[in-house]
């Protein structure tokens, strides 16, 4: 129990390479879905003890915190590690059936290897206390990121992959800008140390251009409008299987990077008084949710389309920070987790139609109510959870993000960003019709519904859909009290 | 009886999602499949009946199923109101469903079982609607309504089916986001509560224009009310099958709407905090100008049952009214309304739905001489125009007459004119309907045919609709005549709507 913290970015970490040995890809994907179980199971624990006993602290080598490195968990942390690990688990069900027709065989054992450092990477990123460590994990989920796009089945995955490659790079390299100037100015790397010491130095123009950097390259990392230009390229050609990961983690991450440095590092006032980052984050934010549901309505490809609709719900995500409350804090924690569940899910179920038709254009939906009809349930169930229809999770999301701009008296905004819901109305309505209105393609006439696998991880997340819409107990509480303990509140 | 009250509460929303796995089972056989749908809606008639005693006899039902935010939960309760909407959609979903039978095997409608299935949900979620003991439980119901209706909106599949479908969703799902859902949370913010509680749940000292915006945003919000300029759903959903549009848009979905606005305005303002809204006489006004334009542009409507629409969203106006004019006898009135109006509707559409099935006619003007060929249709169709007109002997008489008295008693003389001018364009745009079909000449017959004296001679074999429907049709147009003859214990209920559960 003491070494869990390491644990967790550990097991994967060494698995990747073991995956090397194992060689037949029948074998490699039990023991990366074995080995991401492990890291479910290890997240869950984690939660309990945090939920338990508090923080936890762990000294990397028993070297002691400002100098050694440090793991830190507490809830915020305990509750990314949990969606990592269960939409990576979810996920990975269904790799195998998947990777067999979009990936070269030879390239299996590669895929696994990739997957598992790319999930070794995230877990670290959110696992450390150390800034300078974020920056390491960050690169290690990075690259393997780049890889794992890279092995799409189109040339445009090339492409798509460099792209990414170009803007990740620049993102990564301001964040190491940004922390070179914070130890500069500090002497240290901790992020509990460096938001001891920094309030002595906030005045500086280090400090300010410090911040800066790092706010520049996680936004770039999360796709918010404008910096998105790499994603829906990123999406749409990478394997379906790296789609549905990736949509439902590694924004995530780069979101929980923002929440950490912004309200832990640096701090709330010097973030959101000193600093105009709340105007800021609320006006890219509401032209996020605008463009970017405005783009995904003209999609040809439904990849793409949900690409979009992936930058646009960043947009809500990062609403909830503008609030600068508790209530609006706790809105884009949960849409954390209730996005993560939607889009895995949608993401799966577009990996399915791919397995079956071989992609994912919109006339190619044509009929498939009839012909996949568990699959294509889901991609509606998924969308209205979208909406935000009650009973599904996105209803709870967006009911708290709702109180919350209410609560600062944003009406206005709130009437966008309800908006904002009914543009997504739009584009998911539009596969529906084409989903159940129109007639077959003549090529498609043959296809059947989706293999078992496939079925069991689409709807092991559209269940979740529904159970986090109903009882939001575990949800709520998690993320109201890390909102709480964010805002120096005791829960 | 063992099973206890709260238990029969739940099984009103229960039985027909219970029924649901019935009908999908018994796909294959079309009579075990419309067998399951008649006997759970009788039993649900029972039920619903046995939870009216309950409140007779002054009992309180509480359930409360789960919390699904922190103080956000969904609570059921029975209040005299519910009762109302509860008992007309269970009567007439059995209705309904006989006519259903005759109509759907008879035009030969491809998917009935999925026909009956989102049937039997979107019952469960007016069950739902009816019996909320708080906004938040009603919004869910609400929303669900909308969704599980769309598939029989777009029951045809057919390129008009989809573009109805999508005004008929875009509408409602718009208004109820943007509107309905921020007067939610507004409403939640200020007052912290959901509840439904008799007197409203503002405090008194609460800023007059806030709750102004708030009352603006519920009554355009609650789309489903259809006040102009959110009506256009309406019209756009009666490419449904008939049945649909008789159970759903004459009764189910049209009066979640205006169910939901009465209790809104009742439950949740309160008729004393409506009256000192500034925004109230401007809704009042907007209410009233849907009533008179829907029924303007009723008349010029050749199809029937896009005439009967605007007829609808023209009626539902006469309801907000009611709600908004927060008087004593409006709402009395408004609530009557809802019973009054569904029945004449419902046998409004039925009459549409056989004519179109027996005669293959849907265009008014291709209607004439058509009582001829069925009597019994057309005089169903008589005395259902005389309900929504509001004459003896049918039940609107008693609901028109509230009504009326309400805009005397709040002195709203405008209103008054208009319900008044509004009940003569309902003579003028239903009665030639009847008048033609018994006294007028068949114009397209070749002139050869018309055999001297009318010409009735030829027409006069009579092919009524499948026996089902006509059964169907006589027991709502009974309905019209019992609610006038005997409106008491509906009478009743209503006027416990403002006593009842302080």
């Amino acid at each position: 129990m003491l070494h869990l913290p390491i644990l967790q970015v550990v097991i994967p970490l060494m698995a990747a390479p073991l995956c090397l040995l194992l060689k037949r890809p029948q074998l490699v994907w039990l023991f990366a879905l074995f080995v991401s179980t492990v890291a479910f199971i290890i997240s869950l624990l984690l939660l309990q003890q945090v939920s338990t006993t508090g923080v936890i602290s762990y000294e990397l080598g028993g070297w002691q915190a400002p100098w050694g490195i440090e793991y830190r968990i507490d809830q915020l942390n305990a509750l990314l590690l949990i969606i990592i690990s269960a939409t990576s688990t979810v996920v990975l069900i269904a790799a195998q059936t998947s990777i067999e027709k979009e990936i070269p065989k030879n390239k299996h054992t590669l895929f696994y290897i990739l997957y598992l450092l790319s999930l070794t990477g995230m877990l670290g990123i959110v696992s450390t206390g150390d800034a300078f460590n974020v920056f390491v994990f960050l690169e290690i989920s990075s690259l393997s990121a780049y890889s794992l796009i890279a092995l799409g089945k189109k040339r445009q995955a090339l492409w798509a992959s460099f792209q990414y490659l170009i803007m990740g790079t620049i993102g990564a390299t301001f964040i190491l800008i940004g922390i070179g100037l914070m130890y500069q100015m500090t002497g240290t790397l901790n992020m509990e140390d460096l938001s001891q010491r920094l309030p002595q130095v906030a005045q500086t123009k280090t400090v300010f251009t410090a911040f800066t950097f790092i706010i520049v390259g996680i936004c770039l990392k999360l796709a918010l409008f404008p910096l998105h230009l790499w994603l829906p390229n990123a999406y749409a050609y990478a394997p379906s299987i790296v789609t549905a990961f990736f949509a439902a983690t590694a924004t995530k991450v780069a979101i929980y990077l923002l929440i950490r440095f912004t309200f832990t590092v640096f701090g709330l006032s010097f973030s959101f008084t000193t600093l105009p980052l709340q105007g800021l984050f609320l006006v890219l934010g509401l032209m996020g949710i605008i463009v970017a549901s405005s783009a995904a309505i003209y999609q040809k490809n439904i990849k793409h389309l949900f690409a979009y609709s992936s930058i646009a719900q960043v947009g809500f995500i990062i609403i909830g920070l503008s609030t600068n409350s508790v209530m609006g804090l706790t809105a884009t924690l949960l849409h954390l987790f209730n996005h993560a569940i939607m889009k895995g899910a949608i993401f799966l179920a577009l990996g399915a139609v791919v397995y079956q038709i071989g992609n994912s254009q919109l006339v190619n939906f044509s009929g498939l109510g009839r012909k996949m009809p568990l699959t294509m349930a889901a991609i509606v169930i998924g969308g209205l959870s979208l909406i935000g229809v009650p009973l599904t999770a996105g209803f709870i999301s967006k009911w708290y993000l709702l109180t919350a701009l209410i609560e600062n008296n944003w009406w206005p905004v709130a009437i966008l960003i309800l908006l904002g819901s009914l543009l997504t109305v739009i584009y998911v309505w539009r596969i529906v019709e084409v989903i159940y209105f129109k007639e077959p393609l003549a090529e498609n006439t043959s296809v059947t519904e989706a293999p078992i696998l496939f079925l069991i991880s689409i709807w092991t997340l559209i269940i979740a859909n529904f159970y986090f819409g109903i009882d939001t107990r575990f949800s709520v509480q998690l993320t109201q009290s890390a909102a709480q303990s964010l805002f120096g509140l005791s829960p | 009886m063992s099973i206890s009250l709260e238990t029969m509460l739940q099984l009103t929303i229960i039985l027909p999602l219970i029924s649901i796995l019935g009908i999908i089972l018994a796909k294959k056989s079309p009579n075990i499949r419309e067998g399951v749908s008649v006997i759970t809606s009788l039993i649900l008639i029972y039920v619903v009946i046995n939870l009216y005693q309950a409140l007779l006899a002054g009992n309180n039902i509480d359930v409360f199923w789960w919390e699904i935010m922190p103080n956000l939960s969904v609570n059921f309760s029975i209040e005299p109101l519910g009762v109302i909407f509860a008992l007309i959609a269970s009567c007439l979903w059995l209705i309904t469903t006989l006519y259903a039978i005759g109509y759907m095997r008879e035009h030969k409608e491809k998917n009935q079982t999925r026909f009956y299935a989102c049937f039997a949900l979107a019952i469960s979620t007016v069950m739902g609607i009816a019996f909320a003991d708080n906004l938040f439980t009603l919004f869910i119901f609400y929303e669900v309504l909308t969704l599980s209706t769309y598939p029989l909106v777009t029951h045809s599949g057919t390129k008009e089916a989809k573009q109805g479908g999508r005004v008929y969703l875009g509408i409602l799902l718009s208004t109820s986001i943007v509107f309905f859902l921020l007067a939610i949370a507004g409403t939640w913010f200020i007052t912290g509560t959901l509840d439904f509680k008799q007197g409203g749940i503002f405090s008194a000292d609460v800023d007059k224009s806030v709750v102004g915006m708030l009352l603006v945003l519920f009554v355009f919000g609650i789309g489903k009310a259809g006040i102009m300029p959110f009506h256009r759903w309406l019209p756009a959903a009666m490419v449904a099958p008939t049945p649909v549009s008789a159970l759903l848009h004459a009764v189910a979905v049209v009066k979640a709407g205006v169910f939901t606005v009465l209790k809104v305005c009742v439950l949740i303002f309160g008729l004393d905090l409506l009256n000192v809204i500034p925004t109230t006489q401007f809704l009042l006004y907007v209410a009233g100008a849907s009533v008179l334009l829907a029924s303007i542009v009723a008349m010029r409507q050749d199809n029937l049952k896009a005439r009967l629409a605007y007829s609808t969203i023209s009626q539902l106006g006469y309801i907000t009214i009611g709600a908004l004019l927060a008087t004593s006898s409006g709402v009395i009135g408004s609530s009557m309304h809802i019973a009054t109006h569904a029945f004449g509707k419902i046998t409004l559409f039925f009459c549409a739905g056989a004519i179109l099935v027996a005669a293959h006619k849907s265009k008014i003007s291709e209607m004439r001489g058509i009582g001829h060929q069925m009597p019994l249709t057309m005089m169903a169709f008589f005395i259902a125009s005389l309900s929504i007109i509001g004459v003896p002997p049918a039940g609107g008489t008693w609901s028109k007459w509230f009504l009326l008295m309400g805009t005397i008693d709040s002195e709203q003389w405008i209103l008054m004119v208009i319900l008044m001018l509004s009940s003569l364009l309902n003579i003028a745009y239903l009665l030639p309907i009847p008048f033609h079909a018994f006294f007028s000449k068949d114009n397209s017959l070749p002139a050869e045919k018309v055999v001297e004296n009318e010409g009735y001679l030829v027409n006069s074999q009579i092919k009524e609709a499948p026996l089902p429907a006509l059964i169907a049709i006589s027991l709502t147009t009974l309905g019209c005549l019992l609610l006038f003859i005997y409106p008491q214990p509906l009478f009743d209920l209503a006027t416990s709507v403002l006593t009842n559960r302080n």
